[in-house]
């Protein structure tokens, strides 16, 4: 029983209040209450169940495409000079590691009786994936997505149209992820009995946080296993995610959380600059606070309203993080820099030509951090590549080096 | 007996009238003559919204509101500095509702002790978990005599109800369908659901919040309550407002 191990008395996961650290929890209004409750009542009983590790596993497999190959980047690895291995969740079905917690979160709700499905989406990614499993189910889905990503995001927004799911934008606020979560959050607290929300990160309240952990714990799982095959050892030097909330790293993370020989390396949004007032680097910007029904480290300004965050990707366009990593973060396990816009792209273009792989923006992030750790030749480092550029190419080629304009 | 909230139910059992406005809407300084109208014209108490950026139990208008009172410059320490002597004009019960990040940040003792100072009566904050109140904030709530409302719902057990009765202080804020404000469900279909609270005499007074806008709804509320609160539909009298008093002295007159 991986994914509903007990975990519990670890020093980095959820406590049985749903607390990691001073992180965490579940600050909602008494309408989510039942919703909530329900959850944090049966998801680990429904996780242990004889049949949902076999029927999550076979999905993985035969639907999702799983395992993810670990590719060991040989071009890569001769410039930054370690041995770099690319977990390739881009590779997934829908084209990042988004369908993992959905296909999990799917059979939860099945299994809890739910009708209708309810999702939010900054890139678009969790969107597709989420229209993509309730297509697979024949569930009703409704995305809520930001009216600012639903331009910058066109192709995902139609394909979760061409999935059968319903668009709706989200138009308050910033128009971005976060205000996507609160619609969602909203629509929830109207349809209290039949409906279950799929959160898309491991952020929220508890047990969302375990939760999506866990389904994403599929990543560092195979990453054991496939090391050992290829060189030995189940362990390597360096795990590098990107993080908005946290999803990926979550997952990259989790089997090592407990290995203090294996360095954890976190790399949130830069925007413009940390401190050019255009970014959604949390750790670096944010104080304690309470976002979407958690409490973590929060963007806001000093009289708690939250800040309007920035990135050139959608998908870390967030002003929270995840409760875990506000605790990996606060105890010093995981280590957290932070890449700006243009080296993002950067290193997108980089991958690209070195490798041939075309990376999510969000995932190019954590590319972009491979030239600021100092690598011994040994080093086995693992970079999470949650995602493919297909949804970014209109970005990709608008911002190409020597571009002018024309012939796009 | 001190708290004006437990005085105005020790005298008033049935059709208390609870009004919400957002501090700073439509204007930074509409605060105290909104306040001022309201019990001019017969509000029984004032409940008076912190705005918050990403207020997730408010419903469109709302939250509006809330943007629109943040961009007029309101904050916590504006609020307490407008409300530093509305004592001396307003005798109803006041209260405050908000969420509970900027009372965090504001910190929870600094809060309380401000809300004594300058006469508000109780609080409602409804993402703060009841748990957590208990075991950590209710001894700071209850050194500065400040009452902390909590919310029911169609949806809460009969176990909650009873144990969020013995939490909450003043009255108890019954939701009226489970929904963000502002939305319009059949009051009738929720009846049922206010018998049955009334069934449980709990030792609290209630009050149906949630879908109320004019004299029908507001009646049909407070058959099996003590009362009603209206939120959203106020909001939308005051946007359309060309003189707030006698805008605040219609809708009134339309509901009582």
């Amino acid at each position: 029983m991986k994914i509903a191990g007990n975990t519990f008395g670890s020093k980095y996961h959820v406590d049985e209040k749903g607390f990691y650290g001073r992180f965490g929890g579940a600050y909602i209004p008494e309408m989510l209450y039942p919703n909530v409750e329900e959850l944090q009542r049966n998801y680990l009983a429904i996780l242990r169940e004889p049949g949902f590790q076999e029927e999550f596993d076979q999905l993985l497999r035969d639907y999702v495409g799983r395992p993810s190959p670990l590719y060991f980047a040989k071009r890569l690895s001769e410039k930054y000079k370690a041995k770099i291995y690319l977990k390739r969740e881009d590779l997934n079905h829908t084209g990042a590691h988004k369908v993992n917690n959905t296909i999990g979160q799917i059979l939860l709700a099945k299994r809890l009786g739910k009708t209708r499905i309810i999702a939010e989406t900054g890139a678009g990614q969790h969107g597709v994936a989420t229209a993509t499993v309730c297509a697979l189910m024949g569930l009703e889905c409704v995305v809520y997505m930001g009216s600012i990503d639903i331009k910058r995001q066109a192709p995902n927004v139609a394909r979760m149209k061409m999935l059968g799911a319903t668009v709706v934008p989200a138009t308050s606020g910033s128009q971005t992820l976060k205000d996507a979560c609160n619609e969602a959050i909203r629509d929830w607290i109207n349809n209290p009995v039949n409906t279950h929300y799929i959160l898309g990160t491991a952020a929220g309240p508890h047990p969302y946080p375990d939760m999506v952990t866990r389904f994403q714990s599929v990543i560092s799982e195979e990453i054991k296993k496939q090391l050992l095959e290829k060189t030995g050892r189940e362990n390597p030097d360096y795990v590098m995610a990107c993080i908005g909330g946290g999803s990926n790293a979550a997952g990259a993370y989790y089997h090592f959380l407990d290995e203090p020989g294996v360095k954890l390396i976190a790399i949130e949004a830069g925007g413009k600059g940390v401190h050019s007032g255009h970014s959604a680097a949390t750790t670096q910007l944010g104080k304690l606070g309470i976002i979407h029904a958690s409490k973590t480290l929060l963007m806001q300004t000093e009289d708690g309203q939250i800040t309007e965050p920035y990135s050139i990707s959608a998908g870390l366009d967030y002003p929270g993080i995840g409760p875990l990593h506000a605790h990996l973060y606060e105890t010093g396990r995981a280590t957290f820099l932070n890449a700006t816009d243009d080296e993002a792209l950067a290193a997108a273009y980089e991958l690209t030509r070195l490798e041939g792989i075309i990376p999510a923006l969000e995932s190019s992030h954590a590319l972009a951090k491979l030239g600021q750790v100092a690598f011994k030749p040994d080093d086995v480092v693992v970079v999470c590549l949650s995602g493919r550029g297909d949804k970014d190419m209109e970005t990709y080629i608008r911002n190409l080096p020597g571009n002018t304009g024309d012939n796009v | 007996m001190s708290n004006r909230i437990d005085q105005l139910f020790a005298g008033k059992r049935k059709g208390v009238l609870n009004i919400y406005c957002t501090a700073g809407f439509p204007e930074l300084n509409d605060t105290l003559p909104v306040m001022k109208a309201l019990q001019q014209y017969g509000t029984d108490i004032i409940e008076l919204g912190m705005p918050f950026s990403d207020p997730l139990a408010d419903g469109p208008v709302i939250q509006d509101s809330s943007t629109r009172a943040i961009s007029n410059g309101m904050s916590l320490r504006v609020l307490f500095e407008q409300l530093k002597n509305f004592r001396e004009d307003i005798h109803v019960p006041v209260l405050l509702m908000g969420y509970l990040n900027p009372v965090l940040l504001y910190g929870i003792e600094n809060f309380c002790k401000k809300c004594a100072e300058v006469g508000v009566d109780g609080v409602i904050l409804p993402d703060l978990p009841m748990d957590e109140y208990e075991s950590e904030y209710r001894p700071v709530f209850e050194k500065y005599g400040l009452h902390l409302v909590f919310l029911v719902t169609p949806e809460t057990s009969e176990e909650r109800i009873r144990k969020i009765d013995s939490v909450s202080k003043g009255f108890i804020y019954a939701v009226s369908s489970s929904s963000t404000t502002g939305t319009d469900k059949d009051m009738g279909h929720q009846q049922a659901y206010f018998e049955r609270l009334e069934a449980l005499q709990l030792k609290n007074p209630v009050l149906i919040g949630f879908g109320i806008k004019d004299k029908a709804t507001f009646d049909a509320a407070t058959v099996h309550s003590n009362g009603g609160v209206i939120g959203t539909a106020f909001i939308r009298a005051l946007e359309k407002a060309t003189n707030l008093d006698s805008a605040i002295q219609q809708f009134i007159a339309g509901v009582k």
